[in-house]
C-alpha cells in the first residue's frame, strides 16, 4: 500500500508532516510571543495592572488550566495508541481531547460575560486589552484544533492517516504550553 | 507511522503537572507577591518543560527542532530587549516619552503651586 507523502519524504531528518507542524510552532511561537513579551514589557512598567488583575476570575483560569493539562494527557495517549495501529482508541482519546477544548472555551465564555457585565470590556484600558486580546486569540486557537481534531478523529476510527493524530498532538500540547504561561501572567500575577 | 518512541508514563507526568499547578494557585492566598510571583512563573516554566519533553516528545526531535524552535526564542529575546527600553522607561540619553513630558510638567507646575503656597 502507497504510503503518504508526510510520512515517507524526509527533510531535515524529520518526516514533511512532522516538519511542516514544527515550522507551524515556530510561527506561533511570534505570534503569541510578541504578543506576551508585549504584555510583560507593560506589566513590570505600570504597577497598576497588579490592580487590574485582581478582576480577573482565578477559579476559572485554575479550572481551565486543569482541563486543558488533562486533554494534553489523553492527546498524547491517543498518539501512544496510533503507534500501536489502533485507530478506535486514538479517535476515542481524541474526542475527550475535544471535549477538553469544549469546555475550556464553553468557561472562557461564562468568565468573559461576567467580565463584560461588570463592565471590563475590551476597551476599558489596557490591561484589559491585552487579556482579551491574548485569551482571545488562545481561544481562537483552542476552537481550530478542535475542529481539525474532529477531522482527523473521524479518519482515525476508520484506522486511516494516523500519522495525523501525533502531529495535531504536537499543535496542542504548544496551545497548552501557551495557556501555561498567559495562567500565571493574568490571573496570578496581581 | 512515525517511528517508533519510547513512552514514558504519561499519567504520572500529568500528575505531576496537577501538584505545579495546586502549589501556583497557593501563590496568591498565601498573599506575598514575591513568593507568588517566583513560584507562579517558576513553576510555569517547570510545566512548559514538562509537556514539551514528554509529550510534545522533544528529547527524541531531530537536532533541526531544537536549531528551530531555539532560534525563534532567541529573535523574540531581542525583539524584547529592543523594545523593552521604550516600553518601560520614560526618558533615556537624549530622549523623554511625549507623554512623559507632559505629566511631568504638570508635576512640576503643581509643586510649584505648593512651594509658592508655603511663601
Amino acid at each position: 500500500m502507497d504510503r503518504p507523502i508526510a510520512t515517507t519524504r524526509t527533510a531535515a531528518g524529520l518526516p514533511t508532516g512532522r516538519l511542516a507542524i514544527w515550522w507551524v510552532i515556530v510561527s506561533e511561537i511570534f505570534i503569541f510571543g510578541g504578543l506576551l513579551a508585549s504584555y510583560i514589557m507593560h506589566r513590570l512598567a505600570k504597577d497598576a495592572w497588579a490592580g487590574h488583575a485582581e478582576h480577573t476570575n482565578l477559579y476559572a483560569g485554575s479550572f481551565n488550566t486543569l482541563v486543558l493539562l488533562t486533554s494534553s494527557l489523553s492527546a498524547v495517549l491517543a498518539h501512544k495508541a496510533a503507534e500501536e495501529n489502533n485507530g478506535p482508541k486514538a479517535a476515542k482519546l481524541l474526542g475527550l481531547t475535544m471535549l477538553g477544548g469544549v469546555i475550556f472555551v464553553t468557561v472562557k465564555a461564562f468568565e468573559w460575560s461576567a467580565e463584560i457585565s461588570h463592565g471590563y470590556t475590551v476597551l476599558t484600558n489596557t490591561f484589559w486589552s491585552f487579556y482579551y486580546t491574548a485569551a482571545g486569540l488562545h481561544a481562537c486557537h483552542v476552537i481550530a484544533g478542535v475542529v481539525i481534531m474532529g477531522i482527523i478523529a473521524s479518519a482515525a476510527r476508520k484506522g486511516q492517516e494516523l500519522q495525523r493524530v501525533e502531529l495535531i498532538g504536537i499543535y496542542w500540547h504548544f496551545v497548552d504550553i501557551i495557556w501555561i504561561f498567559l495562567f500565571p501572567l493574568l490571573y496570578i500575577a496581581r | 507511522m512515525s517511528e517508533e518512541m519510547h513512552h514514558p508514563n504519561y499519567v504520572k507526568i500529568w500528575g505531576i503537572l496537577l501538584v505545579l499547578l495546586a502549589i501556583s494557585i497557593a501563590g496568591p492566598f498565601i498573599g506575598i507577591r514575591v513568593v507568588t510571583l517566583i513560584t507562579a512563573f517558576g513553576i510555569a516554566i517547570v510545566k512548559a518543560y514538562l509537556v514539551a519533553k514528554n509529550f510534545m516528545h522533544l528529547n527524541v526531535q531531530p537536532r533541526f527542532v531544537i536549531l528551530l524552535l531555539g532560534t525563534s526564542l532567541a529573535f523574540l529575546l531581542l525583539f524584547f530587549a529592543g523594545a523593552s527600553p521604550d516600553v518601560m522607561k520614560d526618558e533615556g540619553s537624549g530622549w523623554t516619552k511625549p507623554s512623559f513630558s507632559y505629566i511631568e510638567q504638570e508635576r512640576l507646575v503643581e509643586e510649584g503651586d505648593e512651594h509658592g503656597g508655603h511663601h
